[in-house]
């Protein structure tokens, strides 16, 4: 069995794994167009910090890609693939075959159309290590960034490089900050704590104009002087390949819950697959490391021949800024119960008698408990909500499921 | 692969796990040494139920078969060995507590320097050699040992 994989991040490492958990002899081929060893993504703000490095930053040992028969090509860019013939084409020319495809392309950055972006010279995006090395190179004491999102690949980015520069000013059209995951109440806190560290905020405005190291903001007509700008709006994801094959593709490349897409044997996963998220009813993309890996490890076992589905999706996030931490998961629709004590937060949500969502701003120990409440659907009729309302813990499990729990090998 | 495993009619409550975890993991030579430090060090196993429940019992990493932790964690820092065991390395951790996130049992905390994630390691990574909770535990109300 040949398999082929295109990309090299999460989905891609997870895919093999889920593959060799099967099949321990087929070949494996992973091609990507980025020269590194696999690496966390998300860590590549932590990296600018100091608080890892890039050897430390390896998603897995060195010895990887041998240890799991691997071949590798990297620096390499797929260009096509050709469902019928079941082979993928490179930039080189090269072709190479497969019997499975794994497509985990991931995403790209999403780069709004902005009068005078081109002449920016030093503009970044902040995705991936090569957006990392570019911008540390440009970094020093005295530069003022400009940062076009609040989201957060641009708030990580702020946080990765803010001792580093001189000053940051971040401008959002929305009206508050990680909109994505938090709702007002809570964007504002954290938007303190960032205040308070010296970021600057712009909000409900966006760039009209670029000249040289100047913006001109469009609602306010205020004009930024800035060295550095960082584009952070949002990412698109890559669903060209699939697409030209002739594969559905949404917002996404669709794929069903046993990560196929619409194409025969070959699958995807990851940032660049739209697949099912059990909170919504529906697919769509949902950008998450830990779903990349979900989705990748269910690809490589049905690849292999196993059987496993992805059926329990839910969006989830754990972030921080400067020791501040804010771990979300599910919607935030139904009954809010609410919690605010300064600069600690909690929002539960309770819809139809299930806990369907939560915020927890800095007051996060063991929100595994309710994330898997949340996963699960479990009906609150079934534990002592009383007691999670309080703080998560086990002890609302009934005496049964406790020891189905801690009483035996899970 | 040897696990902890949970007796909860047994467990008195007396959060002795608790200490003892502290201990094994502090590099202290001495129990009574933890006195007024207590606050440095963070047990990695956990006493649930105060002194009014109707029952106690202690939770600590359940190294699962299919652990989401590892699969969810943004660095590598969470792997499994060859015997099943979750690991930490915390030179890899960034301190995302996306573990702290996802883990079922909520068995996976901050460390004490709130910049990395910590959790039971079986006392592999100290000098107890075998989980030091469950040697001093009175009750037998954890047990390490084999089980389907």
């Amino acid at each position: 069995m040949k398999y082929v994989i295109i990309g090299n991040s999460t989905a891609a490492v997870a895919c093999i794994e889920g593959i060799r958990s099967i099949d321990t002899a087929g070949e494996i081929t992973v091609i990507s167009d980025e020269k590194h060893h696999c690496y966390g993504r998300p860590t590549i703000s932590y990296c600018l910090m100091g608080a890892t490095s890039r050897e430390n930053m390896k998603y897995r040992p060195d010895d990887f890609y041998e240890k799991n028969g691997v071949t590798t090509l990297l620096g390499e860019r797929v260009v096509s693939i050709d469902a019928k013939a079941k082979g993928v084409t490179l930039s080189d020319g090269q072709e190479v075959e497969y019997d499975k495809l794994l497509v985990a392309t991931g995403s790209r950055p999403f780069v709004p159309p902005m009068d005078g972006l081109d002449g920016v010279r030093d503009r970044f995006s902040f995705m991936t290590m090569d957006d990392m090395d570019a911008l540390e190179k440009v970094l020093s004491p005295k530069k003022r960034v400009l940062v076009i999102g609040a989201g957060l690949i641009g708030l990580k980015c702020v946080e990765g490089i803010l001792d580093r520069v001189g000053s940051v000013t971040v401008v959002d059209l929305a009206d508050r900050i990680l909109p994505s995951i938090l709702d007002s109440e809570g964007a504002a806190i954290i938007q303190r704590q960032l205040e308070g560290k010296g970021v600057k905020f712009i909000l409900n405005d966006c760039a009209a104009k670029f000249e040289g190291k100047k913006v001109t903001l469009k609602n306010s007509g205020q004009e930024i002087a800035f060295d550095i700008l960082v584009v952070a709006v949002g990412v698109r994801a890559n669903t060209e390949l699939v697409r030209d094959a002739g594969g559905n593709v949404n917002r996404g490349i669709v794929v069903d819950t046993h990560m196929r897409t619409s194409l025969p044997d070959i699958y995807s996963a990851g940032d660049c697959a739209e697949g099912y998220d059990s909170s919504i009813g529906s697919n769509r993309v949902l950008a998450l490391l830990p779903n990349a890996y979900f989705q990748g490890k269910v690809a490589g076992i049905n690849m292999a021949g196993g059987e496993a589905q992805q059926t329990n999706a839910i969006p989830m996030n754990a972030i921080g800024f400067f020791g501040s931490h804010i771990l979300t998961a599910g919607v935030y629709e139904g009954e809010c119960l609410s919690h605010i004590a300064g600069d600690i937060y909690k929002k539960l949500f309770v819809k139809d008698n299930k806990l369907v969502g939560f915020i927890l701003i800095n007051d996060f120990l063991r929100a595994g408990i309710y994330t898997q409440l949340v996963r699960d659907k479990v009906d609150l009729g079934t534990v002592d909500f009383e007691l999670l309302k309080d703080h998560p813990q086990l002890l609302a499990y009934s005496k049964a499921v406790r020891k189905a729990k801690l009483a035996q090998k899970v | 692969m040897k696990r902890i495993y949970v007796n909860e009619e047994w467990c008195l409550g007396c959060h002795m796990c608790e200490y003892e975890c502290m201990f094994a993991n502090s590099g202290l030579d001495e129990m009574f040494k933890l006195k007024g430090r207590t606050g440095e060090f963070i047990p990695r196993i956990q006493v649930e139920g105060g002194e009014k429940a109707p029952v106690n019992f202690a939770v600590n990493c359940r190294h699962c078969t299919n652990a989401i932790c590892v699969q969810s964690c943004i660095a590598g820092a969470l792997s499994k060995d060859d015997e099943g065991m979750v690991r930490i390395d915390r030179d890899k951790c960034v301190g995302c507590f996306t573990c702290v996130l996802v883990c079922p049992f909520g068995a996976i905390m901050p460390a004490p320097d709130g910049k990395t994630a910590q959790k039971c390691m079986l006392c592999t990574d100290n000098t107890a050699g075998e989980p030091n909770c469950v040697k001093h535990c009175p009750n037998n109300a954890i047990v390490y040992e084999e089980r389907g």
